[in-house]
């Protein structure tokens, strides 16, 4: 089995006294979609926010290719975010800036491009998550969906190694949902992304998902194929599949 | 209506029990209990009832549980249902955080106090880093930011300074115009605006303003930044928050600063010329230029260094504030209020350090 590209070891995260998440162990393997499922409240925006180092983590270790990430120098560690790509649960957009800067301001600032091609990839990835027209909109004027696919567009804009997703499809129609899941398909097959999903839709997971990591009580209760999640015989995730279904 | 009956020990309750119709049920019935001995609650005459008249049935059900011998006899079956649709779940709840003892809140107070004050030493020094020393690396700064700021926050405020420091100047000349006239010493006025105006009273009024309306706007952006992960997402994009937002704010305030303050100082001469001519009858080009005589230019130096240092306080105290918030939209307010009052104070206590240090 191939090294896995994010590992997380024994990882412990609070907020002030109350403890989110206990002795996770967990590894990302590159290019596959790895789907963090899990009831709403019960700590994935955490875990994310703590392997990506925003908030500390109270025990525990990160590693990203063998390296450690919870007391990387900064200067290394602001070296392997321009390889990670985030999309938040609520977006973030700079609500000052419209779409297009949004946007560009990774490409401006990591690298040399000249403005053409700049312009050239923003509208690129504009198309690619269906937002062409809303490019000179600022993010007050967008629906809660489309700031979703902005973001997701600003997230992937360095085509990063890793690219990891809050709840990408959550609020979206079917028909947007599914073209964002073969887009992160695509990315995943094409440009041989790694991809790390939060999400609740069923369908999504079926699409997606490689791997699934099922967070129950602060704990990691099940890390599989979503075969072996079907057949591990575990009631919460047996309910979480059965509620999910619409037939 | 909600209808409650008490008749030879037994207790009656009739009618809706719902929100808008129980109101003083709800505080009649434990009265009655107090008052009475209740022997039957009775609640078949209820005709209708929501998640409000189930929460006073609970109540009703304890009040009964504590009296000896009430029989509570069943309510009707639908009546029933939707009471046990609300039935509250009493051994499941959430406790309310403890509040702290007094001794408690005093030693967390000191404690985020000395945390903070290190946080804020360390901002400083970041924005110093990147405001001077990294000034120059490549990237992470946001093109046309620094022009943009600079009319912002500073030019912004160039037509509320300059009234404010006519006023001011004017006010003060003629106080002590008055007291000066008295002693035929009217020609002093020069000498008196001079230093009061350009050592103390343009470079501090200068800053107050400047506290109140741009670092104000400044722990406001940076706080909302905050709250909607936006800062989050500037350092997931290998952006430093404070080299992107705050360096260039650090820089426009900087670099405005003095020139606020040298308007100030032209808008208040001009309030006190309007004295020194019109009300103690001086030659204008003798009261200029005995202005002008009194200047020494390590005064004006003072000024500026004062000003730019007042500036900075400014800025690292309302991005202190800004990154410290806590909570959603009130804390932002509160933030901006913290940084408005701890800057106005940082600037009177460092310019009472100026003025004995440069007697
Ligand atoms: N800033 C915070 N301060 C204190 N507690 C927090 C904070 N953020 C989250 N929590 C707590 O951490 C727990 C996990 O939150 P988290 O946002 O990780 O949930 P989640 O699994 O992402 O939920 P959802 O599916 O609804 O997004 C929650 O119980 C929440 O109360
Ligand atoms: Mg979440």
């Amino acid at each position: 089995m191939n090294a896995p590209i994010i590992s997380v070891r024994g990882l412990e995260a609070r907020y002030g006294d109350s403890s989110i998440l206990r002795d996770i162990d967990l590894d990302i393997r590159p290019h596959e979609v790895s789907v963090i499922l899990g009831s709403s409240g019960c700590g994935k925006t955490t875990l994310l926010k703590n392997i990506l180092r925003l908030e500390q983590p109270f025990a525990g270790s990160v590693k990203y290719w063998g390296e450690e990430l919870t007391d990387m120098h900064e200067i290394r560690y602001q070296e392997v975010l321009k390889r990670f790509g985030v999309l938040f649960q609520g977006s973030a957009l700079l609500n000052s800036l419209p779409v297009y800067d949004n946007i560009a301001i990774p490409l401006e600032q990591h690298t040399r491009l000249s403005q053409r091609v700049i312009d050239r990839l923003v509208r690129e990835k504009l198309h690619l998550v269906r937002l062409d027209g809303a490019i000179y909109h600022l993010p007050s004027e967008l629906s809660g969906g489309m700031k979703k696919r902005a973001a997701l567009a600003r997230a992937i804009v360095l085509d990063p190694e890793i690219l990891f997703c809050d709840e990408p499809t959550s609020g979206l129609d079917p028909l947007t949902a599914l073209a964002l899941d073969e887009l992160l398909l695509d990315l995943k097959s094409k440009l041989d992304m790694t991809i790390v999903v939060v999400t609740h839709e069923l369908a999504s997971i079926q699409r997606l998902a490689d791997r699934i990591f099922f967070i129950d009580n602060g704990a990691l209760i099940f890390s599989g194929t979503p075969a072996e999640a079907q057949k591990a015989g575990l009631d919460t995730i047996d309910h979480f599949f059965e509620a999910g279904r619409f037939d | 209506m909600a209808g409650i009956r008490f008749d030879k020990g037994t207790l009656y309750l009739e009618g809706d029990f719902t929100l808008k119709e129980l109101d003083n049920a709800a505080s009649e019935i434990p009265r009655i209990f107090r008052r009475n001995k209740v022997a039957t609650v009775d609640p078949g005459g209820i005709s209708k009832l929501d998640s409000a008249g189930a929460a006073l049935w609970e109540e009703i059900l304890l009040l009964a549980e504590h009296t000896e011998g009430t029989t509570v006899l069943p309510a009707r079956p639908e009546i029933q249902a939707v009471i046990e649709q609300f039935r509250s779940r009493q051994d499941k709840q959430t406790e309310p955080p403890v509040e702290q003892g007094w001794l408690e809140q005093i030693g967390a107070a000191a404690l985020r106090g000395w945390q903070s004050g290190r946080i804020a030493i360390q901002l400083a020094a970041d924005i110093f880093y990147w405001a001077f020393v990294g000034v120059f690396r490549r990237g992470g700064q946001r093109k046309g930011s620094l022009s943009q700021q600079c009319v912002f926050l500073g030019l912004d405020a160039l037509p509320i300074v300059a009234l404010l420091s006519f006023v001011i100047g004017f006010i003060i000349a003629l106080q002590a115009g008055v007291q000066m006239k008295a002693y035929s010493a009217g020609i002093f006025l020069a000498d008196v605006m001079s230093f009061a105006l350009i050592r103390e009273f343009s470079p501090l009024f200068t800053a107050i303003i400047l506290a109140g309306r741009s670092g104000s706007a400044i722990t406001a952006e940076i706080a909302t930044m905050k709250v909607s992960e936006e800062i989050d997402a500037l350092r997931m994009m290998a952006l430093d928050p404070v080299r992107y937002v705050v360096v260039p704010k650090f820089h426009a305030v900087s670099l405005m600063m003095p020139i606020l303050v040298a308007f100030s100082i032209l808008a208040a001469e001009l309030g006190s010329l309007l004295i020194a001519v019109g009300y103690l009858e001086l030659d204008l080009g003798v009261y200029l230029q005995r202005s002008l005589m009194v200047l020494e230019p390590s005064e004006l130096l003072v000024t500026f260094a004062k000003s730019v240092v007042f500036a900075w306080l400014i800025v690292i105290i309302a991005a202190h504030q800004g990154f410290q918030v806590q909570g959603g939209a009130e804390g932002v307010g509160r933030a901006t209020t913290r940084s408005v009052v701890a800057s106005i104070l940082a600037i009177i206590v460092a310019d009472a350090i100026f003025s004995l240090v440069y007697l």
